[in-house]
């Protein structure tokens, strides 16, 4: 269906202030039935205050919602509901405990105002838009034991259930790898031939503009960007959500061909993960290992650092053959890690920024008698902040207020501070827009210029492009290519993972 | 695991105790022949009747995502006020206008719980403990602290306290009030299993915030949620009257504990979301089959708080174990997706 002339949504001149900061500031866009529109903008930007705003959840100072022509004063979340906007949170709130046909049919038995749970009504429901969607899901299995994608899927039933008009989907693609984003996009293109508006959330900019007709960017609150889509190109995207020019280009140096090996894996394996790697790691390189999901690509990054330890082949760091067996082991042995999901695995969350960051060294500042030195423990961690460029107020803050971007940096501060001869990170930029992006692997590249070796895992291609000097593909648990030099390009790494 | 196994191991652990059950049965029958008769039997039923009724309400509030310390509290306060009153007043309206009154009395108390916990938004184990002693202090001081016993009960309690099912010969008896229990139990069943209300204390237990999202009064359903756990505790409260032929002010508080064991032990999860009626009978009928019959063993009954803790880290260490069954380490471990690409 083309998009007809009435907007289902819009909204106008939107002000939102907290404590006196415009989280928004004039805001005003549509939403015609059909349309995929995107809203890009940074962490921090108002994306999230604006979908709050058009969900019910807060109220703006000024400026008004208006949904299906009707005008909205006091939008409440319910008024939202029942006029038709579902929101799709990152976290798809749903309930791990419940059956994945409960969570579908919940909101629908809630707006009924039902009273008796019949379990066949909420069977028939959740099997009726399951199947209008063409999906296959086990209606019967609890949502805890799915994997993120059909989690997503659930999500996305979930709001269709009741005739939604609108759906926001906030942030959809950062937990879904590339087939899943394409899987995604396929139902995505499926509501839009129904005539329901998608407003699409999101940094990713190749994806945007791959899915979207319009895009509305915003920074710092105000919209600095908005029209077709067909207008823009990653850059001028980019650019208007940082207000600056970003750079994507390749820039990888040189490694000296006298540069030492500093790691070193034989014929490595683990049964059901991964077999046969062998790869050699030089002290100033930045190595890529790319992968669909499953390829087995994160197994081989925690065999090196022994969370589950190989049980074949050899790895040999700086020269010397090390028994990788535990964390402890690897840790010793001068490997750092940081792991892909970084807020349960990399971070003690309710702790300063500070703490996090000496949390993986407290034995280097070991004083006489077994106390922290306190004078060296606060000048490095003020290097780090500095070093770093984290945007906190201070060193004092939870890391559980930081954005994506920031925290990535506290996890990556507090394995600098270790000094690792080798730095591992399992999928660094999940989550982190593009400014932080740019400055997280401004920083690789500056540790690996002072002699450390990096690996990137990833499967942002665009990424490994950016800063690998070398990028090993690996499918079915084996090393399938290695890409070298000029050989690095985003489409060949795209043809060699699907071959 | 097979999906037969774990299908008889139920969703919560159920079959498991049911297993654990029979073993507990066999080696107490073996050692004992006169464990096997049919007054021992009624004797286990007996003895579960009250902490069974105080599961139920435990169960609700554990499947919420809460914990509830002050059920004793409110269940002792609300039995002995209104017995109390009952016979200032010199009137006897009958057993079940007795219980009823004693009910909304719970239901107030738990209506100060709710309205704490859920307006405020504050932890529910801190605010029970608080409300526990509050109700408690205000039972000791403001209401009575003397024992009545069996003489100054109401006559009509008395006779309800007499009434039984069925006797059979030996002495054993099965008492009326199984009747009342049995059908609390199966309304509480129902109420979480077919009604809004009851998914919707699962969803809470699963995850609060969703819940708000989707719509659910989480602070309505969270206030009628301890109403009713209030009004369950008097119940019991009552039911321990009865059974006792006596009310002593003194008495229940301090059983919380057991309780909670014994729900736990039932397949609830302590973090909310998970639980059912069915595992809550088994785990207070293993408690109380170890309570009453472990000397049968030879085991000292010293030994039966210890044996009651050992059981309650082996439950807890099942579920954390079927816990983490399901999942793997890593989102990569999982099999390439196949099963429902889109049908273009």
């Amino acid at each position: 269906m083309a998009p007809s002339a009435a907007p289902v949504l819009e909204v106008h001149d939107v002000v939102k202030t907290y404590g006196g900061i415009h989280a928004l500031n004039g805001v005003s866009l549509e939403l015609l039935p059909g349309e995929v529109h995107c809203l890009a903008g940074e962490n921090g930007s108002g994306k999230s205050t604006l979908i709050k705003i058009i969900s019910g959840v807060e109220k703006p100072d000024s400026g008004t919602v208006v949904i299906n022509g009707r005008t909205h004063r006091h939008l409440t979340t319910g008024d939202a509901i029942r006029s038709g906007i579902q929101v799709i949170y990152q976290d798809f709130s749903l309930f791990p405990n419940l059956s994945a046909a409960e969570n579908i049919a919940m909101l629908s038995e809630l707006a009924d105002r039902r009273r008796i749970s019949s379990r066949s009504r909420i069977r028939a429901a959740a099997r009726r838009v399951v199947e209008d969607l063409g999906l296959r899901l086990d209606l019967d299995a609890d949502v805890a034991d799915l994997t993120v994608a059909d989690r997503q899927l659930i999500a996305i039933c979930r709001a269709l259930v009741n005739d939604a008009k609108v759906l926001i989907m906030d942030e959809p693609t950062t937990a879904l790898t590339h087939t899943e984003v394409e899987r995604l996009f396929t139902i995505v293109r499926r509501l839009q031939e129904r005539g329901v508006a998608v407003m699409f959330v999101s940094h990713k900019l190749d994806e945007v503009l791959e899915i979207s007709q319009r895009v509305t960017v915003l920074r710092n609150g105000a919209q600095v960007a908005s029209g077709a889509a067909a207008d823009h190109t990653p850059r001028t995207i980019a650019k208007a959500m940082t207000g600056r020019e970003v750079s994507d280009e390749r820039l990888v140096g040189e490694v000296p061909p006298d540069a030492p090996v500093l790691l070193e894996l034989d014929r490595l394996g683990r049964a059901g993960g991964f077999s046969d790697v062998s790869f050699a790691l030089r002290a100033g390189e930045i190595l890529g290992i790319t992968g669909l999901l499953g390829s087995g690509r994160s197994e081989i990054a925690e065999a090196i650092f022994g969370i589950h330890p190989a049980d074949s082949g050899t790895i040999r760091v700086a020269g010397t053959e090390r028994r990788i067996r535990s964390i402890r082991d690897a840790v010793h042995a001068g490997i750092g890690y940081v792991p892909e999901d970084r807020l349960t695995q990399g971070l003690f969350l309710d702790v300063s920024i500070a703490d996090n960051m000496i949390a993986a060294s407290l034995d280097s500042y070991r004083a006489r008698g077994g106390l922290l030195d306190r004078r060296r423990v606060r000048d490095s961690i003020a290097d780090l902040f500095r070093r770093l460029r984290i945007q906190a107020p201070n060193v004092g803050a939870m890391v559980r207020s930081l954005s994506g971007g920031n925290a990535q940096r506290v996890v990556l501060a507090k394995w600098l501070d270790r000094k690792p001869a080798v730095l591992v990170l399992n999928g660094p930029t999940v989550g982190v827009d593009i400014g932080s992006k740019e400055e997280i692997i401004a920083i690789l590249r500056e540790q690996a210029a002072a002699g450390m070796g990096v690996i990137i895992i990833s499967d942002d291609i665009p990424e490994l492009v950016t800063a690998c000097h070398r990028i090993l593909i690996v499918h079915e648990g084996r090393v399938v290519s290695e890409l070298t030099g000029d050989e690095v390009d985003a489409h060949e790494i795209q043809r060699r993972m699907a071959a | 695991m097979s999906g037969r196994l774990s299908r008889l191991r139920g969703p919560n652990n159920e079959g498991l105790l049911v297993a654990v059950i029979l073993v507990v049965v066999v080696a107490m029958a073996l050692s004992s022949p006169a464990f096997f008769t049919a007054g021992t039997f009624f004797a286990l039923v007996r003895s579960s009747m009250v902490p069974l009724i105080f599961a139920l309400g435990v169960l609700m509030v554990l499947i919420s995502g809460g914990i509830d310390v002050s059920f004793p509290a409110i269940a002792i306060f609300a039995a002995y006020s209104t017995v109390k009153w009952v016979i200032g007043a010199g009137a006897d309206p009958g057993p079940w206008v007795i219980i009823a009154i004693a009910m909304l009395v719970g239901a107030v108390l738990g209506l100060v719980n709710g309205v704490v916990i859920a307006r405020f938004r504050l932890p529910t184990l801190i605010v029970t403990l608080g409300t526990q002693s509050i109700f408690k202090g205000v039972l000791i001081s403001y209401i009575g602290s003397v024992y009545i016993s069996a003489a100054d009960l109401p006559d009509s309690v008395n006779a309800l306290a007499g009434s039984h099912l069925l006797d059979v010969s030996g002495g054993g008896y099965l008492h009326f009030m199984i009747v009342p229990v049995v059908v609390v139990a199966v309304l509480v069943a129902l109420l979480l299993s077919r009604t809004i209300f009851g998914r919707s204390i699962y969803a809470i237990g699963g995850d609060t915030e969703a819940a708000r999202r989707v719509g659910i009064d989480v602070v309505r359903t969270q206030v009628w949620l301890y109403v009713l756990v209030g009004a369950l505790a008097a119940f019991g409260g009552m039911l321990y009257v009865i059974l006792g032929r006596n009310a002593n002010p003194q008495s229940i508080v301090g059983t919380e504990l057991d309780i909670i064991a014994a729900v736990v032990l039932g397949g609830a999860s302590i973090f909310g979301g998970r639980g059912s009626v069915l595992g809550t009978v088994l785990g207070v009928v293993l408690v109380q089959l170890i309570n009453n019959n472990l000397v049968l063993l030879g085991i000292p009954s010293t030994w039966q708080r210890a044996a009651v803790g050992i059981l309650l880290l082996l439950g807890v260490g099942a579920q954390a174990l079927g816990a983490r069954r399901p999942n793997g380490h890593s989102v990569d471990v999982e099999p390439p997706l196949e099963r429902e690409e889109v049908a273009a």
